[in-house]
């Protein structure tokens, strides 16, 4: 009986939009409407935003995405490009392979942090102990090793653990408890810092062995030329596979499709870049396998974000709590989750600071390192208030700031001058993030 | 299981609300049909609000008891309405305005294949959908950031409509709309009741009620004060039973000629 009744107002709804009124009283109607409904589906509406197949479509689209505020990674890459131009113009030596090869290695401890710290900026929150967490994670490895001798391999983990449960406590104290952020990763950072110092002893820094595993992250480059162009490769003919995937999925279900002219636009992009930097590695050392690591990491948890539902949770957090709440989110586990990550990353990160440089001291992870890794979220494109944002601005800002403090050391600038010029590279990036959300809103259309 | 057409698919008997020393809700008694409108209608504090939470399971009622297709059950939390097919659409729509239209739609039941999301078919699937709702937005790729009051509120009902339910309970839906705006809702209420959904439909709007709904159940003070067939009631009546102005001086003065003739 209620089968009966589905079916028939079912079928009313075909006709439904005609507007035949209260009653669905037409016994003909049932017959024919359904196939119109269906074909309804593929007809595209005429207030829609229907890109233009072609190249020219993927342009007037960009326009369109410009003017409403979604700026995306653009700002960052325009100032890399700036940046990077400004420094080759000054000194000829700043494009310079072994230049570039030291930044990519430079860039991967301080990423690694920064990463941990897009996902806690995609909740609209902020975590401020990463630094302490960074460093109380190379004094543990560095303590275990070479002071206990435990095996290496067993002695990361359990530094990649500890990052990990201490991250998850200020997720706890955030999330069930309810105190701020802020306040909890603040305490975070006293402590943990205050609990390295204890832990590293009267002795003070340990060094690392230079043969060592660890030692390894920062220091080996994979000097066939085959490495470097055939990770270029792999990469390009991935990026090519899944977009051409997708696009051939999504037009045989019958949904608006990237055509294959502007997939070969963008991997051609891709190409230029990946050859570039693979030809400027080969000149000199080889692919460093820091930088490997570095980007295995940000594809992966990239695609964490952007395909997985757990991605999907932490970004609905970002956006509204209660609209996540009432969708059934657990918020309470994914924010100790976020922060358990953060500081997992924060330790990881710190495992990579201190193999560049060979120990572990009372110095890591204080400084301006955390300011670094909030500075290359931020910089990079990630919304200081949550729910916007990439794991690749970890690079993209870790770029910026890598480039300005390697330019300046090149020319010989004071730190005093590099941390201002830093501060400001900031500030406007904070500034292009307000505004632009600013133009996001006053971009709704009616 | 079997639904006779007429019988109601929610049918609420004497239910019952009491926060601390208010009796909020008395004797509710509310029948809602499938293929219906039925508009909820009463002044701030006649208790519209405590009488959807309590059938959304958000408040459960003191007393009373709550039919579902004829039979007896119980909604204590918001889940358990869901399972059951009810939908409720609060006046907060509850989006997430950095995530776009699909994702908006498939928050919290995304569909997945091989563990990773399937954007291609939460598309298809949204875009069915909101064609057959006849919805009209720019893009279901865009945030939901840069779309105006009414299409968010469209994309609400839309999302409610996911779970396929048979009762869909909408919350002042067109209190913050323009003319076009709410003109677009309602072309929307009407096509849920012309797919067979029992429709619950809050407003203050009378010019709303009047267009869209079947019945008027008001609600004064707590208590039923009548339930109005639309098209046979007046507005006055309507608006005379939820300001409980029945007695007036019009009404007072009928009274007294009437004595006086006597």
């Amino acid at each position: 009986m209620s089968t009966r009744l589905d079916k028939t107002h079912d079928a009313g709804s075909g006709d439904g939009a005609g507007g035949d009124g209260v009653g669905n009283k037409a016994p003909a109607g049932p017959a024919d409407a359904s196939p119109v409904a269906k074909d309804a589906v593929t007809v595209v509406d005429p207030r829609l935003l229907v890109r233009q197949e072609g190249f020219r479509g993927y342009l007037n689209e960009f326009a369109r995405k410009m003017r409403s505020g979604d700026l995306g990674a653009v700002p960052v890459i325009v100032g890399i490009a700036i940046i990077w131009a400004v420094f080759q113009y000054k000194d000829s030596a700043f494009l310079s392979p072994k230049n570039l090869s030291d930044l990519s290695i430079l860039i991967g401890g301080t990423g690694m942090i920064s990463v941990g710290i897009v996902f806690v900026l995609l909740l609209g929150e902020i975590d401020l102990s990463v630094g302490s967490v960074s460093g109380l994670a190379a004094a543990t490895l560095a303590v275990l090793n070479v002071r206990h001798g435990i095996p290496e391999g067993l002695a990361v983990v359990a530094a990649l653990a500890a990052g990990a449960a201490l991250g998850a406590l200020h997720g706890f104290f955030f999330a069930r408890i309810g105190v701020p952020a802020f306040v909890v990763t603040l305490a975070g950072l006293l402590a943990w810092n205050g609990l390295m110092l204890q832990v590293l002893g009267t002795t003070g820094t340990i060094g690392i062995d230079d043969d060592s595993f660890v030692r390894m992250l920062t220091d080996h480059y994979f000097s066939q030329l085959v490495a470097a162009y055939g990770a270029a490769t792999v990469a390009v003919a991935g990026f090519f596979l899944a977009q051409f995937l997708d696009s051939r999925r999504r037009k045989a279900v019958g949904i608006p499709s990237r055509p294959l002219s502007e997939i070969l636009a963008r991997t051609a992009v891709l190409a230029v870049i990946a050859y570039a930097a693979a030809w400027r590695l080969n000149e000199y050392m080889g692919l460093p396998l820091a930088l490997v690591i570095f980007v295995v990491v940000l594809v992966g948890l990239d695609f964490v974000v952007r395909r997985t539902p757990y991605g999907r949770k932490v970004i609905a957090l970002g956006g509204s709590v209660e609209a996540a709440r009432r969708a059934g989110i657990n918020v309470v586990a994914v924010r100790v989750s976020v922060f358990a990550l953060s500081g997992l990353m924060a330790a990881f990160g710190g495992l990579m600071i201190a193999s560049r440089i060979g120990s572990a001291s009372q110095q890591a992870g204080t400084g301006n390192l955390l300011m670094e890794a909030i500075a290359a979220a931020v910089i990079g494109g990630t919304s200081l208030f949550g729910g916007r944002g990439s794991v690749w601005s970890a690079m993209l800002g870790m770029l910026v700031i890598g480039s300005i403090s390697s330019g300046m050391n090149l020319l010989g600038v004071a730190n005093s001058v590099q941390y201002m010029i830093t501060g400001a590279v900031l500030l406007a990036a904070v500034v292009i993030d307000s505004v632009s959300r600013r133009t996001q809103r006053s971009a709704g259309r009616g | 299981m079997a639904i006779v057409p007429n019988e109601p698919v929610l049918a609420l008997r004497g239910i019952s609300k009491r926060f601390g020393a208010v009796q909020a809700l008395t004797d509710i008694e509310l029948e809602v049909r499938a293929g219906e409108v039925i508009a909820l209608v009463g002044d701030n504090g006649a208790g519209k609000s405590t009488l959807v939470k309590a059938i959304a399971g958000v408040g459960p009622a003191d007393e009373g008891v709550l039919e579902w297709q004829g039979k007896p059950v119980v909604i204590a939390r918001p889940h358990d309405a869901q399972d059951l097919g009810i939908a409720t659409v609060y006046q907060d729509l509850a989006l997430c305005d950095n995530i776009d239209v699909v994702g908006n739609l498939f928050l919290g039941r995304e569909i997945l294949r091989a563990g990773v999301l399937d954007e291609v078919e939460m598309e298809r699937r949204a875009r069915e959908l909101l064609s057959t709702l006849s919805i009209r937005i720019p893009s279901v790729r865009i945030p939901i950031a840069s779309l105006s009051g009414g299409q968010r509120q469209t994309v609400a009902i839309a999302r409610s409509m996911l779970g396929e339910p048979k009762l869909v309970i909408l919350d002042e839906p067109t209190a913050a709309l323009g003319v076009e705006q709410t003109a677009q809702v309602l072309d929307l209420v009407e096509r849920l009741r012309e797919r067979g959904l029992a429709v619950v439909l809050i407003s203050h709007n009378m010019a709303d009620v009047k267009a869209v709904a079947d019945r008027v159940a008001v609600l004064r003070l707590g208590r039923n004060n009548g339930t109005f067939d639309v098209r046979t009631t007046s507005q006055e009546e309507i608006i005379s039973a939820i300001t409980g102005a029945t007695d007036n001086a019009v009404t007072r003065r009928k009274a007294r000629s009437g004595e006086a003739a006597k």
